[in-house]
This record gives structure tokens, C-alpha cells and sequence, in this order.
């Protein structure tokens, strides 16, 4: 809101006591603003200038290839990329129908009674930092995961089917399925929270008509409330695709860190926020250096382009 | 008379119910169980020690009190620097911007930071201030959680200072107050608990991060407040210990997870009750 004086021509406009310092204040919140534009443009330069010396060596070779090798020191991006990429999407998939109904649950079915301290819990637990998330997946959740279910599948797949080679791996309970699973737990209270959120936002007036018509629960939900919140309902996944795509302790504790394509969805991989998280520090040579900040600003990009487009459609819902 | 068709809606609409409550008791469970372990596994480790004495070598007794002390020190630096940068920033957005597109753009790339990874904002302090001034040091670390908070306060109080009513600076203009008081002196007055509740979710989630420590703080062995050299952190700790081999080292490890999450609760629990309670107006 901005306050402006007035002034008729002739008379002299009373200026308050002080007023003198409202532009030094006014320049002073403008330039706290502006820092941080300022420091979202330097994440960027950062990464480009950093990376830039592995895209010019290694050329469009840097994508595609997926030999990493620091000791040759050839670098080829393309198995943390991959990688990522199967986490985050598999994270996704697991975790949008339990956020959903969740979600669901805690607006339409839940007992009143337990409506509440169900609903704090879950967004309690959306602020569990993600390095507790990975220290219980590699302690508690890889032995499990192991002995219940990875042991049994490798068992009972045929010899010689493409399910074998699928389920093929080190049964230690480590990979790119638990990585995404692990990853699917984290953004799950995250995404419920803020799909409950949006659902609480459609009028009473609307669902109960829909009631009243004669609709069943599922067809009040499936035709009348979901639609209502279409928009903020992509953009609220697709924030949890964002942070599924940046997380990094979580991963790295669970996914096994051994780059190139990942060969089942047992084998062990590396995504790039865990690859960065470990060689960054031990990084010797330019080259491998800058590297990791080239896979830093391709993350970046592509969480740029998913959390603007979640922004975008979250913004729209709300007029 | 129930129709063929009636009967089918009914058993669809069933089956979605149980669908409901299936998926909410497994996310519970799940939920359940990363707190069950770490209550089991870290409140073993969890003794006066750990207050006491600073991170042993592997075999030997020792605390967590050096990471701790870190953490306390980085996050309380950074949160400074958040609440001045992120409440002037909220206040230009709310009081100044209007509908102005460079408002638009600040707003929108602010959201867009307050997600953003949190590894690449280690990325760039490593790049502004690790690399050019030799070194790992506290003071980056402690860069890397305000920016890592600062989004969050600027988007807390531009909403709560949008929901203060305009007769409240009206009034307080007419009396003959400069804006910049008004804004001091009335404004974040009456939004303060609004913008608390922002700190403390900010606090909150700065408290447990980790991959920005990793190349701005690193981490130290020994007790130290010079926060110009490498300073411990709790989560770096962690971090290192449980992937460690040693069995008192991943014990140590859990009892920090666990003083993790409890503080990280805590906080949180405090920023709901600030923003429930109701204002003095």
C-alpha cells in the first residue's frame, strides 16, 4: 500500500516530523528485496561460470555420456541425471495416491475427533529434516527392505525373463527403488498438508450440493472437489516433485553413490544432488570441480522450470 | 428398490473409503516408525555426555557439545541476517511494491528460492565466499542458512503485513507519523506474531539442514568458537558419524537425529501456538 501526499498548488504540504528518513527506509527495503533477486541471479552465474570449462571440454558428450571417472578424469553426466530423474518420478508416483487420499481422508472421512491432531502430525512431520529421513532409511528401512522384499522378488523371478534382469542387484537393500521410496515418504506429509490445505479452500456450498444431488462420496470428490482445486492441486505436486528432485541427504544415504545407468531397479545409482554432496569437497582437478557445478546448474534448470511452473499454476488458483 | 446401477456407485464408493483409510494408516505408519526409531535408537545415546564433552576420536568416550555449539552459533547468525534482509524484503513487497512488476518478479522469484535445493546455495557461498577468501569457515555457514531462511520470513511477512487493515496506517498517518514510523512502530507491531511464526519456521527448517554445511562450514573435531575457521555443525556430525563404521560413533549419530528432531518439533509446536494465539490489538 502505498500513502502519497497530495500537494495543492500554492500551500506547502505539511511534512511530518522525520519524514526525511522515508526514502533512506524505503531504499533500504527495496535493497533487501533486491538482494535476494540478487542472490538467486548469483546461484545461477555461480553455477554457469563454474561450470562452464566441463560443457566446453567434454562438449554435449557431458549429457550424454555416463562414464565418470576421476581418476581419467572424463566426466559424462548422464547417470546422475538419469538418475534423479528415475527418483524423483518414482517418488512421485508412489507417493501421490497415499498424499491424495490422505489428503481426502483428513477433509471427508476423517472423525472429527481425530481431525485435528491427524492433521498437525502430518505437517509436524513435514519439517523432520531429510538427514534423519536417510539415517532411518539406511538403518532401519535397507534391512527390511532387503529381507522382505528384495530377497523374495529375486527368488521368484524366472530365470531368463526381463523381470529377472529388473530386480537384478546386491541384496542389501540400498538402491534406486529405496532411494525412491525413502524419497516418497519425505515429500508425502508435505504434499498431504498442502493438498489438504487446498481442499479445505472449496466453499461448503459447493460439496454439499453435490451431496445433495445424490452423489456418492467418490463422485462428490472425483467430479465436484478435485476439479475446484485442479490447478493448486498440480502445482502443490509438482512443488513435491521440486523437492524430490533437489534432495540431498536423504538420497545419498540410500541410493549406494555409484555413477553410471543404473542397470534394475535394485542396482545402486547416484543422483545429482548426492553426487555433488559427495565429491564436492574431495574434488582435486578443475575439471572434476567443474563438473559438479555444471550438474549443479543442469538441477538448477530443471528444478527452476518445475518449481516456476508450480508457482505459476498455484498463483492462478488463488484469484 | 435399489437399481444395478445404485448398487455399483455404492460398492465404487466403498471401496474409495477403504482406499482412504488404507493409504492414511500406511503414511501414518510409516510415520510412526521413523519416530519409534529414532526415540528407541536415540534416546540410548542420549546422556548428560553429550552435552559435556566435544566429538571423540573413533573408540573413545565423547559428546556432541562442539556440533551443537556450531549449530547454535551458525543458526543464530543466520537468522540475524534473515529477519533484517527477509522482514525488509516482506515489508517493500507489502508496503511498496503494489502492483508494480518488478513486485511481481521479486515475488515470484522469492517463492522460487524458498524451494530451490538447498545444495545449490551451498554451491554459490562456496563460490562467494569459501573459495576467494581461502577457506571453510563458520561465518559461510552461517550465509547459507539466511539465505536458506530468508525466503521464508519475506513471504511470512509480506502476507501478515497484507492482512493488517488499512485504516490501522491511515490513522497512524493522520497523526502525523511518517510512513517509516508507521511501519516501525504500528505495522510490525501488530504483525510481530505473524512474523514469529515465520522466524520460527524458518529456524526450523535451517536447523536441520545439511548438504549447505557441507562445503560452507565443513566441520571441526575439536571445541572452537572462532567461527572464522571450519565449525562443527550438528548435522554434518550426523552425517559423518552414521555413515561411519564405528558402533559408538552411530550411536552418537542417532542421539544427535534425535536432539534434531525433538528441537525441530519444538520449534515448530511454538510457531503454531504464536500463530493460534490472538493478537493485542
Amino acid at each position: 500500500m502505498t500513502l502519497t501526499a497530495d500537494a495543492s498548488p500554492g500551500l506547502k504540504p505539511a511534512r511530518p516530523k522525520g519524514a526525511g528518513f522515508d526514502p533512506i527506509f524505503q531504499a533500504l527495503c527495496f535493497a533487501a528485496a533486491t538482494a535476494l533477486l540478487a542472490a538467486l541471479g548469483g546461484v545461477i552465474i555461480t553455477l554457469a561460470i563454474g561450470g562452464w570449462p566441463a560443457f566446453q571440454t567434454m562438449g554435449l558428450g557431458f549429457i550424454t555420456s555416463s562414464e565418470w571417472n576421476p581418476v581419467t578424469d572424463v566426466y559424462g553426466a548422464a547417470g546422475p541425471l538419469v538418475g534423479t530423474i528415475i527418483t524423483a518420478a518414482l517418488a512421485l508416483v508412489i507417493s501421490l495416491p497415499i498424499a491424495f487420499g490422505v489428503a481426502i481422508f483428513l477433509v471427508e472421512l476423517c472423525p472429527t475427533v481425530l481431525r485435528r491432531p491427524i492433521g498437525t502430525a502430518v505437517e509436524l512431520l513435514a519439517g523432520i529434516p531429510s538427514i534423519v529421513y536417510g539415517m532411518w532409511g539406511l538403518f532401519v528401512f535397507a534391512p527390511f527392505f532387503s529381507k522382505h522384499v528384495q530377497v523374495p522378488l529375486m527368488m521368484s523371478a524366472p530365470a531368463g525373463s526381463i523381470w529377472e534382469k529388473l530386480v537384478a542387484g546386491i541384496p542389501n537393500g540400498t538402491g534406486i527403488l529405496a532411494a525412491a521410496i525413502i524419497l516418497a515418504i519425505m515429500i508425502l506429509p508435505f504434499m498431504a498438508a498442502m493438498l489438504r490445505e487446498l481442499l479445505l479452500t472449496v466453499p461448503p456450498q459447493v460439496r454439499e450440493s453435490a451431496y445433495g444431488l445424490g452423489a456418492t462420496r467418490l463422485e462428490v470428490v472425483s467430479s465436484v472437489t478435485l476439479p475446484y482445486v485442479r490447478r493448486g492441486a498440480i502445482g502443490a505436486v509438482m512443488l513435491g516433485l521440486g523437492r524430490a528432485l533437489g534432495e540431498t541427504m536423504a538420497v545419498t544415504f540410500i541410493i549406494g553413490n555409484s555413477h553410471g545407468f543404473p542397470k534394475s531397479i535394485f542396482d545402486s545409482g547416484s543422483t545429482i544432488a548426492s553426487t555433488i554432496a559427495n565429491e564436492f569437497t574431495e574434488a582435486t582437478s578443475v575439471a572434476h570441480t567443474s563438473s559438479l557445478l555444471a550438474l549443479g546448474l543442469m538441477l538448477f534448470i530443471i528444478t527452476f522450470a518445475v518449481l516456476g511452473l508450480a508457482r505459476l499454476l498455484i498463483g492462478q488458483s488463488k484469484h | 428398490m435399489k437399481s444395478a446401477r445404485a448398487a455399483q456407485r455404492q460398492f465404487a464408493n466403498a471401496l474409495f473409503s477403504a482406499g482412504c483409510y488404507l493409504v492414511t494408516f500406511i503414511a501414518l505408519a510409516f510415520l510412526a516408525a521413523i519416530l519409534w526409531s529414532l526415540l528407541t535408537q536415540g534416546l540410548g545415546g542420549l546422556d548428560l555426555a553429550v552435552f559435556t564433552r566435544d566429538t571423540p576420536a573413533p573408540g573413545s568416550a565423547g559428546g556432541l557439545r562442539n556440533a551443537i555449539l556450531g549449530s547454535l552459533m551458525m543458526c543464530v547468525l543466520g537468522m540475524a541476517g534473515a529477519l533484517f534482509i527477509g522482514v525488509l524484503a516482506g515489508t517493500w513487497l507489502a508496503e511498496y511494491a503494489g502492483d508494480s512488476k518488478y513486485g511481481a518478479v521479486v515475488r515470484f522469484l522469492n517463492d522460487v528460492l524458498l524451494s530451490a535445493p538447498s545444495i545449490l546455495i551451498g554451491l554459490f557461498i562456496y563460490g562467494i565466499l569459501v573459495a576467494p577468501f581461502g577457506g571453510f569457515s563458520g561465518y559461510a555457514g552461517a550465509a547459507a542458512l539466511a539465505l536458506l531462511a530468508a525466503p521464508v520470513i519475506t513471504r511470512a511477512t509480506e502476507d501478515v503485513l497484507l492482512l493488517q487493515p488499512g485504516a490501522l496506517r491511515e490513522s497512524a498517518v493522520a497523526l502525523g507519523t511518517p510512513l517509516w514510523r508507521t511501519i516501525l512502530s504500528v505495522l510490525w507491531r501488530s504483525a510481530g506474531g505473524g512474523i514469529l511464526t515465520g522466524a520460527l519456521l524458518a529456524f526450523a527448517r535451517i536447523t536441520g539442514e545439511t548438504a549447505p554445511l557441507l562445503f560452507t562450514a565443513l566441520n571441526n573435531q575439536f571445541f572452537s568458537l572462532n567461527m572464522g575457521k571450519p565449525t562443527a555443525s550438528l548435522p554434518a556430525v550426523i552425517y559423518q558419524y552414521a555413515l561411519s563404521a564405528y558402533d559408538d560413533w552411530r550411536r552418537l549419530a542417532w542421539a544427535g537425529a534425535l536432539l534434531i528432531a525433538i528441537t525441530v518439533l519444538a520449534v515448530t509446536i511454538i510457531a503454531r501456538i504464536v500463530a493460534r494465539e490472538p493478537r493485542r490489538s
